[in-house]
């Protein structure tokens, strides 16, 4: 069986052997590659701390199997900021409270980008909710956090226009 | 989880040929099936990986109007393709529904079709059932059974068929495309799924090795557009199983409907169409009245298979709801909250 991939993550290209064919994504991401951003609530789907980008797009890492995304371009939490400079939604949660003890955050914050870039939600809070309503608190942050993605999206957008002028 | 061999064959040919042999699973995104391997409630001795097959990604309308959806496409761009949406909005709307967006942007079509049921004594190797061990007794008869279905179970199983998606499939007609090993098949939607009886089992017509390539509405679907609405009553605002839901669409021509489309989901052992309902509204004005008429003909035939009953009247509310819902319009843009009950009621609609 091959169990070879290739896979980019956070713009760096990386081939991969794996010695089992069982390793999940979020599995790969923590234990094999040293990126422990994406946290692991409940490793079945319904909390959504192991958010990842694939292609821009988000999903849930703990079911997805690292073999099967063989190609695919992946972003983490650890791919968002710009050395010291925060992504723009990282600065939304910490200005907005979106947190409490932050175990959830980083997959909040990949779902808010993975959210941002679909641009469904508009600037309509319960849009927000409800697309983002794949991510659990157990802290009950969500007040902060639809403040921040509402925040954090109006910026992004603000600095697309003054790119674009 | 169980170890197993991974194939990742290259043509529908290879894969079905791969998955001809015993033990061998499909692989869409993962999103059901690891989930159960992890509960080891499924232990395939090898996965064929579909997702890397080519053309099963399209969304198409072919020449007679109707359109064609490869197995492989992901549940969110199916709900998020402005013509598909516009075409057969109930569809866009049930997806919508259905899980988070994370899931909706990994799960594909034909996963979805075929993902199991939530029953947690069938999630739970140590519990009595049928469905995942034929023959050892069905542990949720007699046990936690208020989520259990009120039509089309026997005493072999009450499990509920999970899936949003196929409940406006049911309704509006949708056909199963299948590749197996002899070639090339197609069955109804609503036939593609099979009650428990006795074999609960067997859950489709799927024989050994066959996958699902397409799912295709037929074009006089189309011709719902207008009216049509899914509303899904749940434990919370989004993301969980729905206890009782329903997609309704509506052909209304000078006051008068036409034709009705009607089936039900989260209340029974499959995708459930409810045409008895839909002749008793062919031919009738729109109106309260004739709406709840048709939710009692919907579930003429439920009866409890436990701490359920209160579905029955629960989906028969949802039934009179959702065809006030679609008589009233399809909404230009999909609902900030698609198919909740907590959704501000379009005007006219009499809150049952
Ligand atoms: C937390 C959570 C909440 C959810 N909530 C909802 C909900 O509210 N509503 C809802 O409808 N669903 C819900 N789902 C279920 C979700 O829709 C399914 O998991 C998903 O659609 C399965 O698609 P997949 O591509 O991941 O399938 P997989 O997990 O890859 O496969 C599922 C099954 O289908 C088989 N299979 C896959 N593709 C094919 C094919 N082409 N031909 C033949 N067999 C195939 C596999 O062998 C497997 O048995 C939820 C799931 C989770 C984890
Ligand atoms: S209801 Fe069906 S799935 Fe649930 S335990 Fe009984 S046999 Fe198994
Ligand atoms: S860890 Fe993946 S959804 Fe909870
Ligand atoms: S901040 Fe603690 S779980 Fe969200």
């Amino acid at each position: 069986m091959n169990l070879s991939l290739t896979l980019t993550i956070n713009g760096k290209r990386r081939e991969i052997v794996l010695d089992d064919p069982r390793v999940t994504l979020l599995d790969l991401l923590r234990e094999r590659l040293d990126l422990t951003g994406s946290k692991k609530g409940c490793d079945r789907g319904q909390c959504g701390a192991c958010t990842i980008l694939v292609h821009g797009q988000r999903i849930n890492s703990c079911l997805a199997l690292a073999i099967s995304y063989d190609g695919a371009s992946i972003t983490t939490i650890e791919g968002l900021a710009d050395g010291d400079a925060l992504h723009p939604v990282q600065q939304a949660f910490i200005d907005h409270d979106g947190f409490q003890c932050g175990f959830c955050t980083p997959g909040q914050i990949m779902s808010a980008v993975g959210l941002i870039a679909e641009a469904q939600a508009g600037e309509d809070a319960e849009r927000v909710r409800e697309a983002m309503s794949g991510n659990i608190c157990r802290c009950g942050a969500y007040k902060g956090i639809t403040e921040a993605v509402l925040d954090a999206q109006a910026k992004i957008s603000a600095g697309k226009e003054r790119d674009a002028a | 989880m169980n170890l197993f061999e991974y194939v990742r064959p290259s043509s529908i040919a290879e894969a079905v040929a791969a998955a001809g042999e015993p033990g061998s699973a499909y692989l869409g995104a993962g999103t059901n099936l690891l989930d159960l391997m992890k509960g080891g409630v499924t232990r395939p001795s090898r996965l064929v990986d579909l997702t890397h097959l080519p053309d099963l990604n399209g969304i198409e309308t072919l020449p007679d109007g109707s359109a064609r959806i490869g197995a492989l496409v992901k549940n969110s761009a199916l709900a998020h393709d402005p013509d598909f949406a516009k075409r057969f909005p109930v569809v866009a709307e049930a997806l919508l529904a259905g899980a988070s967006a994370q899931l909706r942007n990994a799960a594909t079509v034909g996963g979805n079709l075929m993902q199991r049921t939530r029953c947690s004594y069938f999630n739970d190797p140590a519990s009595a059932c049928n469905k995942r061990e034929p023959g050892t007794g069905c542990d949720a008869l007699g046990g936690e059974n208020r989520s259990h279905a009120v039509l089309g179970w026997s005493d072999h199983c009450i499990a509920v068929h999970p899936s949003d998606f196929c409940v406006p499939l049911a309704a509006l007609g949708a056909i199963v495309e299948i590749a197996g090993a002899g070639g090339q098949r197609e069955v109804p939607l609503t036939d593609f799924h099979r009650l428990p009886g006795d074999t609960p089992d067997r859950e489709t017509v799927l024989e050994a090795g066959e996958m699902i390539v397409a799912v295709r509405l037929p074009a006089d679907a189309a011709a719902f557009a207008d009216h049509q609405r899914y509303l899904k009553v749940r434990e919370r605002t989004s993301y969980a199983f729905a206890l009782a839901s329903a997609a309704a669409a509506l052909k209304i021509e000078n006051g008068t409907i036409v034709e009705a489309r009607l089936a039900l989901g989260g209340v029974a052992t499959k995708p459930w169409r409810a045409k008895a309902a839909e002749a008793l509204l062919a031919g009738a004005a729109p109106g309260k009245q004739v709406f709840e008429k048709a939710a009692e003909a919907a579930f003429a035939e439920a009866r409890p298979s436990g701490d359920n009953g209160y579905k029955i009247e629960l989906g028969k509310r949802v039934v009179a709801r959702v065809l006030a819902m679609a008589a009233a319009g399809t909404p230009d843009r999909m609902p900030a909250l698609p198919a909740s009950p907590f959704a501000p009621i379009p005007e006219g609609v009499v809150n049952v």
